[in-house]
């Protein structure tokens, strides 16, 4: 606890000392480098799995054909990737570390020594799972699901031997790390705010990193009890999840007595609040950009701290709605169904107030603005397929089709990475005192927001036409052949996407060196993280844009 | 830029819209009897939500337009009646929603027609094919036995059947689902190695074959015909390739086709 008032800016002597850093900032932007290489390997893997899936026999430069079992690998290694390393690493790991002490006007982390810590186990977790590539066999193939007994048992596909264990070795690093991250988020949010910063005065940038914090605490110790279950039943010849008489690749296997249901029950208790900790700290930044751009208070501070709990606490509740058709008892179905259509409310809330945030404001289209609007769009499409999915009689048709593969990537993938890029643009003059291009900008957003649903809304038209997801080509049935031309449409739209984040890698990257140079506070922001006055105390809360009356047009947290 | 937002969000709502009404892709025509409920379910559903996906991103685009720069800000915190309003309405919209969509649920799961008028057929699926069973005249399945599993041996052997057990002897393996229409047909599913989810569109019927577990589906087909069956859960390399027929034929075509394949069998 004393570590933190030693070392305001950790031992940073030396190349050492800069590297392992115990500075929440240089930590923040070891996440964040350490998301974009995540993500770009996780997008190149994207762009072949789509390629193989509608030209199956076409050959590739420097890969050849893709196999089927290939397929699998890329599917499982860009669904580990992007979720843990991507969606889990950067809102949190990246921005929060960055932020979230400035803006509550802390000097440090609460514990910075284990700050450290925690990126340098994420980085040795991203470095095992990437060698699973290269081991024998090759990356697992079993989906990042990995539902038992594919997963559990080394011949039931390539892949699943040394590939699988690597998968579980990487995840229970992961794990480690994101529960100690968590745990110095909760203390430093609780213990380390500046005098007079009250709960209630907190950005809502730092309650969507506090709520997240929680949440990864108690979905990552699930995650890693449940991975090292199935690491025993794999090698120490435990029978969690395998049944009795399980005949894989002509041999009966010696185990009896497990449950694969028992996985997937204690996976998705993990899984589903992991869909939240992936987006509740954009739902945060949204609502924060929406009132600095609009000049106007949030909408319902209040009420936006509230839905923000509930999602949470309710998260915790719904991860049967993942089950419907897995065999689970059909009256169980009903309470998650119920628990998941009630999600929604505090989700309308969320949307209801944005709109209200934006009502009657005087809107500044910033980058950063743009991408927050364009979270809004994408979140109600995304969110809106939700209710669906949670009644069990249709999720009985749409259980693992397109349709769900749509509704996962826009309200949890597209929405979290358009909220990445919104904080990048946003905290970027912060980062490194300079700013993005904003035509560049501009033309970064057009690309991903249309591109994003070009991508994924006719996914949705493949599920209901009865499309399964996971398959490796559409060529052995027959129903499946009418829908090529979508998939292929599909394909093109997903590579101009993709092209068109090159945009966004130069702009970041030549910005850093030759951007604008940026005044202290260039988007007139209310935050600590933009204050002089360092040690002053808070006097009000984080969103008070023309307030009546007032001298300015905005009135900093700090200001007397 | 709040002009071009604006045109991007009612284009998105227009096309979104067309599509859903054009129908170019959309669900097989239905084959089954449980089925109409659910088609009843999915439309009331997208009727509702889709009208909330019209207002909130034609009211985002709006909004984005109407208050552009130009308008001047108006200081607000929100509104306490407001909130109190939209959480009841949601909140009414999403349970009642639920609520009506567990009557169709439980008659999925929880309709039973008399035993004997049912057509009993076992289901096993393995990486990467299904295997069907029919029990005979004695109306019971005999045992399997896992050690002897051999795909190599024919249907009856891929399954493992004890050829020494009486109730085995006139057990039927088949590669192909074949069914009367208009009849209750009843699926006991099983897995031999790893989960597998039994799919077929035009039933509106999807379970997961799931091993250690004996679970049950059910369907009545409507129509005459000849239909994908499908593997819905990644099961290995080979789950793009793992499927099978089902065939709807008339009553009378399929006690022919049973007494040939016991027949055969024997």
């Amino acid at each position: 606890m004393t570590d933190s008032s030693r070392t305001d800016r950790g031992t940073t002597s030396g190349i050492l000392g800069r590297i392992f850093s115990r500075d929440h900032k240089v930590i923040g932007l070891q996440y964040f480098f350490l998301s974009l290489a995540a993500a770009l390997v996780g997008v190149a893997l994207s762009a072949l799995m789509r390629f193989h899936l509608v030209w199956p026999d076409a050959s590739l430069p420097f890969f050849g054909a893709i196999k089927p079992e290939q397929y699998l690998s890329l599917l499982t290694m860009h669904g580990t990737l992007m979720i843990f390393f991507v969606l889990t690493t950067a809102p949190q790991g990246a921005f929060g570390n960055y932020c979230l002490p400035l803006q509550i006007g802390a000097r440090e982390m609460a514990f910075p020594r284990l700050n450290m810590l925690s990126f340098w186990f994420t980085v040795l977790a991203f470095l095992v799972l990437l060698s699973a590539f290269v081991v024998s066999g090759g990356a697992p193939i079993s989906g990042w699901t990995h539902y038992p007994p594919l997963s559990a048992v080394a011949s039931a596909g390539p892949g699943q031997g040394m590939g699988m264990d690597l998968w579980i070795a990487s995840i229970g690093l992961f794990c480690f790390a994101s529960v100690l991250g968590s745990i110095n988020f909760i203390v430093t949010v609780l213990d380390r705010r500046a005098p007079g910063m009250t709960m209630m005065r907190l950005p809502l940038t730092v309650w969507a990193w506090f709520i997240t914090a929680i949440l990864s605490l108690l979905a990552f110790t699930v995650l890693h009890a449940a991975i090292v279950l199935l690491f025993m039943d794999r090698h120490a010849g435990t029978s969690f999840f395998i049944p009795e008489g399980v005949v894989v690749n002509g041999s009966v296997l010696q185990h009896s007595g497990g449950s694969p249901l028992l996985w997937q029950h204690l996976f998705w208790f993990f899984g589903h609040p992991e869909v939240y900790i992936a987006i509740l700290p954009g739902m945060g930044l949204t609502s924060h950009l929406l009132s600095t751009f609009a000049r106007k208070p949030v909408f319902g501070y209040r009420a936006m701290v509230y839905a923000m709990m509930a999602i949470g606490a309710l998260g915790f509740m719904v991860w049967g709605h993942h089950m419907f058709v897995s065999g689970m008892n059909p009256f169980a179905a009903f309470a998650f169904s119920v628990l998941t259509m009630v999600i929604g409310v505090p989700s309308a809330i969320k949307t209801f107030n944005w709109l209200g945030t934006l009502w009657r404001g005087s809107i500044r289209l910033t980058v950063p603005m743009m991408f927050a609007i364009g979270f809004v769009s994408v979140f109600v499409t995304g969110g809106l397929s939700g209710p669906i999915l949670a009644q069990p009689a249709l999720d009985t048709y749409l259980h693992d089709t397109y349709f769900v593969v749509a509704h996962f990537h826009l309200i949890m993938g597209v929405a979290a990475v358009i909220a990445i890029f919104a904080a990048t643009y946003f905290w970027f003059p912060k980062m490194f005192g300079r700013h993005m291009n904003s035509t560049l900008g501009y033309a970064h957003f057009w690309f991903t927001f249309v591109g994003a649903y070009a991508v994924f809304l006719p996914m949705h038209f493949l599920g209901m036409a009865g499309h399964p997801r996971r398959y490796s080509q559409l060529t052995e049935v027959h129903y499946l052949q009418p829908l090529l031309p979508l998939q292929r449409f599909i394909t093109w739209a997903a590579l101009v996407t993709i092209a068109g984040q090159v945009i966004f890698l130069f702009n970041l990257f030549w910005s850093i060196w030759r951007g604008r140079t940026a005044e202290p506070n260039p988007w007139e922001a209310t935050t600590l993280e933009w204050s002089q006055g360092q040690d002053s105390p808070v006097m009000r809360g984080p969103y008070e844009f023309n307030v009546p009356g007032a001298k300015a047009e905005f009135l900093m947290q700090q200001e007397e | 830029m709040a002009r071009a937002l604006l045109v991007a969000l009612v284009l998105l709502t227009c096309g979104t819209l067309y599509l859903f009404i054009a129908k170019i892709w959309w669900m097989p025509a239905l084959a089954s009897t449980s089925g109409a409920a659910i088609d009843r379910e999915f439309s009331a559903t997208l009727l509702i939500l889709g009208t909330v996906f019209v207002v909130a991103q034609i009211g985002l685009g709006f909004f984005v337009w109407k208050y552009r720069r130009s308008n001047t800000a108006t200081y607000s915190t929100g509104h306490r009646g407001a909130e109190y309003a939209w959480t009841a309405i949601t909140a009414i919209i999403f349970v009642a929603m639920s609520l009506a969509g567990e009557r169709t649920w439980a008659e999925l799961r929880g309709a039973h027609s008399p035993l004997e008028q049912e057509v009993q057929v076992e289901v096993t699926g393995t990486q990467f094919a299904w295997y069907f069973r029919y029990p005979g005249l004695d109306g019971k399945f005999g045992k399997t036995i896992p050690a002897t599993v051999d795909a190599s041996l024919g249907s009856a052997a891929a399954i493992g059947l004890d050829t020494n057990d009486p109730a085995a002897k006139d057990d039927v393996v088949t590669a192909a689902l074949v069914v009367p229409a208009d009849r209750e047909v009843r699926l006991h599913l099983h897995a031999q190695d790893v989960i597998h989810s039994f799919f077929v569109p035009e039933l509106r019927l999807k379970q997961d074959v799931v091993p250690g577990l004996n679970v049950e589906a059910h369907f009545q087909a409507t129509r005459l015909g000849e239909y994908e069956i499908v593997c819905a859960e990644l099961c290995g390399l080979g789950h793009y390739r793992m499927h099978g027929t089902l065939r709807v034929v008339s009553e009378d075509d399929f006690s022919k086709w049973l007494r040939q394949q016991e027949g055969a069998a024997r």
